[in-house]
């Protein structure tokens, strides 16, 4: 009996199937299955650029409608990654431009994005409707200028974070009148001023606009005219919030504020004034979602706005807002499930002290679908951890910052060793973790022991020995991503554990102990990895035992790739550098 | 092994960094790959672009004015991890609270404070040749000795549990009594560089701003202790 469905039938189930891990997996099952499956494939991801070709995914996709990149390393976030090291979009682009013309939506993370890709996607894509492009750069307001005239069914445009060279606001201005579709458009990252009268323009004739992300320069008093042509927005992120407005435009931007029925997300607030804030009170119970990581709010303030917040689930903040405005969070914000805290001053030394362990331990106490924390704090304790673990088994991402590297548990001198495992043995869902703080071999032995769902780590400053990464890769069974800077070990563990790199997507190591040597080594022994030496400052002869600044490696199917800059060092520059002797314990 | 950290030349504490870790072309005399040995000290591997006002450089920055910032301690690459458009952010920040402190009349040393800060007690303490300083709490001590003590525990391989930061010095300092390559200076609050130890014990944590363990060596350029103590009596 043929239990074969015919594939219509397939078809018509994997419709069904949205994650794109489910159909990872669907695709391992048999040959139909695969070919199924990829046939009707239309949201694609590569969370690596480099781990395959543009012409591989669009030959095997060839229904992709939506296509997410993701180019640099994370640390590339903290200027780690050399400026030319790579994540262009363009070849990408280029690719999907012949082969894929039906692409409608493109999101580009930690790229290299230029004019010249943005003028070839509005040619290239008739049917295009999102571009969403985070922390990138190498573009300015003329290529989105080019999207703004060309895309004609353009719902979503988004710039997250982006360096965008800023020559003129005109580029608003190319929206034809025509486009009406406009859904999301996020451009708060922008510099430059943009005329209002084009603004507005575009606004009124959105009806369907939800998302409205504004830069800093838009007024208060410009806010307020855009509010009262979209109350229909469901996110928020203002202008400036700082300019004195007499009593009749305070009142006209209250009632305006409180017209804004679906709003559920608020973001911007740059520079508020105390006078302002109560102006927000009127939508935040409706709020789900507050980034006040840009407002300079002192804490009294921040605890009248959070207080009125009963439905927050996700709350970005200063650490303004001290422990005593978490306690007032913890009592009032019973849904929240993400907290960032993030630090007022650059250097340990001008972050605010009246922010401890403490407020981190309320919220963790009285929240209970709390599952993602990121928390810059000057210092912290083994017992806060530990209590933290105890109340929230349910985290699955922590990232604890303490700002001073070496940082020991404040009360006991100790090492945060203990505060981690109870953490990693606690949280059994844990997915996400970055250390901090002194922390010895031991920590990393926790974490390989008992991290099993650990997919992301981030590591600086810790550990005594090659012990650590030892532990981790042969102890973390879900380990994907990994980044250490800073850290004393060399090249044992990593040899030993080469096997492992395969499994994961990628690990970048910055100012550790790795030789040369070793990286040859491995490159040698791993043809499936690209083993990437970054060295801003190579010597004129690379001895084996020479330790690299950085490396970057990352699993492939695309071989080694074309656009290396000169800093950048792989085995296939010089493949006729043989490995000499070396000594491997 | 490490003999770069011996060397007592301003470039020098630049070459530290480069010696650990590659930057400027300066040859790393490393041991055989392989284990933990490969760095024998515990120094962290910062490439030279992450302190741009190390060691010696700091003596002469220290005598800036009122209102400007005073050279950060832990200017790492990448350290603390706030991305790039959060740290643009709060630079610009940082530089509107500068020139609206510098368009006041400043009264006093002190930069001004926007928020609570740093807390009174806990001072920064660098060490010559260690890019990441730390901080010790002055109001937790009684004497200098208690002091030393505890910056002796903290930059060297002290008490089972801390990790010292450079780590390949096994002996105690003696840091205050001049007998080995360190020497403990402070500065004060009228922005002078001066050894610590000769003024009473209450006197010193009222003055001091912050710590600084230099290498002996270069501590020349400092008044010789007698005289030092002698002007600031009569001040």
């Amino acid at each position: 009996m043929d239990l074969r469905l015919p594939s219509k039938v397939l078809e018509h189930i994997f419709s069904f199937v949205d994650s794109n891990e489910d159909r990872n997996s669907v695709s391992l099952v048999c040959k139909s299955w695969f070919e199924t499956e990829r046939l009707t494939r239309k949201r694609v991801f590569v969370r690596n650029c480099y781990a395959v070709t543009p012409a591989a995914v669009a030959r095997r996709f060839p229904e992709m409608r939506s296509l997410t990149l993701k180019g640099k390393p994370h640390f590339a976030d903290y200027n780690l990654v050399p400026d030319g090291w790579g994540g262009y979009a363009w070849p990408w682009i280029e690719a999907m431009a012949e082969k894929s013309p039906a692409l409608e939506e493109l999101r580009l993370k930690r790229m290299v994005v230029t004019d010249e890709c943005l003028e070839k996607i509005a040619a290239s894509f008739k049917e295009f409707k999102a571009l969403v492009l985070t922390s990138c750069e190498g573009f300015s307001t003329d290529g989105l200028a080019a999207i703004a005239v060309a895309c004609r069914n353009l719902r979503e445009l988004e710039l997250r974070e982006c360096i965008v060279e800023d020559l003129g606001g005109d580029w608003l201005s190319y929206f034809p009148e025509t486009l009406t579709s406009l859904v999301s458009l996020d451009f708060s990252c922008l510099d430059s001023e943009v005329k209002l009268s084009d603004l507005e323009l575009l606004v009124s004739r959105s009806p369907n606009l939800k998302s409205l992300k504004l830069n800093r320069d838009v007024s208060l008093d410009a806010l307020g005219s855009l509010l009262r042509l979209a109350p229909q927005l469901v996110e928020l992120g203002t202008g400036s919030f700082s300019d004195k407005l007499d009593q009749e435009a305070v009142s006209k931007l209250s009632q305006a504020f409180t017209e804004l029925k679906e709003l559920k997300s608020l973001s911007g607030l740059w520079d508020v004034l105390p006078e302002y804030i109560p102006l927000l009170y009127s939508v935040c119970p409706g709020l789900t979602s507050l980034n006040l990581s840009y407002a300079t709010v002192q804490m009294p303030d921040l605890v009248e706005l959070l207080s009125r917040c009963s439905n927050l689930q996700k709350l970005w903040v200063m650490d303004l807002i001290e422990d005593k405005g978490l306690e007032a969070v913890a009592s009032s914000c019973k849904e929240l499930r993400e907290l960032r805290v993030f630090p007022s001053g650059a250097d340990v030394d001008e972050t605010n002290v009246a922010l401890t362990e403490q407020g981190l331990v309320s919220v963790s106490e009285a929240c209970p679908n709390l599952e993602s924390v990121l928390y810059f704090c000057a210092q912290f304790t083994n017992e806060a951890l530990v209590t933290i673990a105890r109340n929230r088994p349910n985290l699955k991402c922590v990232r604890l910052c303490v700002m001073e590297p070496f940082a020991p548990d404040h009360k006991t001198q100790q090492p945060l060793d203990e505060g981690f495992k109870a953490i990693v043995e606690g949280c059994k869902g844990l997915q996400r973790l970055s250390v901090s703080g002194l922390l010895t071999d031991k920590a990393f032995e926790y974490i390989g022991t008992h991290g099993k769902k650990l997919r992301m780590l981030s590591i600086a400053f810790a550990g005594d020995s090659d012990l650590m990464l030892h532990h981790l890769l042969s102890g973390c069974e879900s380990l994907n991503k990994l980044e250490i800077r800073d850290c004393p070990f060399g090249d044992t563990a990593l040899l030993e554990n080469a096997a492992k790199l395969e499994t994961m997507r990628s690990l970048w190591m910055s100012s550790c102990g790795v030789s040369f040597g070793a990286c040859k080594l491995l490159s040698q022994k791993m043809p499936k990895l690209n083993v990437e030496v970054i060295d801003e400052h190579p010597l004129k002869t690379r001895p084996d035992s020479s330790p690299v600044e950085k490396i970057y490696i990352y699993r492939t199917l695309a071989g080694p790739r074309l656009d290396m800059p000169e800093f950048v060092w792989t085995i296939h520059k010089n493949p006729e550098i043989g490995v000499s002797n070396l000594a491997i314990e | 092994m490490i003999s770069e950290l011996e060397m007592g030349k301003a470039e020098s504490e630049l070459e530290l960094g480069l010696g650990l870790s590659l930057g400027g072309g300066t040859a790393a005399k490393i041991g055989k790959p392989g284990g933990g040995g490969a760095w024998g000290e515990r120094g962290r591997l910062l490439t030279a672009k992450d302190f741009p006002s190390v060691g010696s450089k700091r003596a002469a920055d220290s005598a800036s004015h009122a209102g400007a910032s005073p050279p950060r301690s832990s200017q790492v690459v990448g350290w603390p991890p706030i991305g790039s458009h959060r740290m643009n952010s709060l630079a610009a920040k940082s530089a509107r609270e500068e020139e609206e402190a510098g368009k006041k009349k400043v009264k006093d040393d002190e930069p001004k404070d926007v928020n609570k800060k740093v807390q009174v007690g806990f001072i920064k303490v660098n060490m010559d040749g260690v890019a990441i300083g730390r901080k010790v709490d002055l109001n937790a001590h009684s004497s200098y000795e208690n002091l030393a003590q505890t910056l002796e525990d903290m930059f060297f391989r002290g008490n089972p549990g801390t990790i010292g930061l450079t780590g390949q010095f096994t002996k105690p300092l003696r840091l205050l009594d001049g007998s080995s390559e360190f020497v403990l200076t402070y500065e004060d609050k009228e922005g002078d560089w001066m050894l610590v130890g000769d003024v009473p014990w209450r006197m010193f944590i009222t003055s001091v701003k912050r710590l600084r363990v230099m290498k002996t060596s270069e501590a020349n350029g400092l008044a010789a202790r007698h005289q030092e103590s002698n002007e600031r009596q009569r001040k």
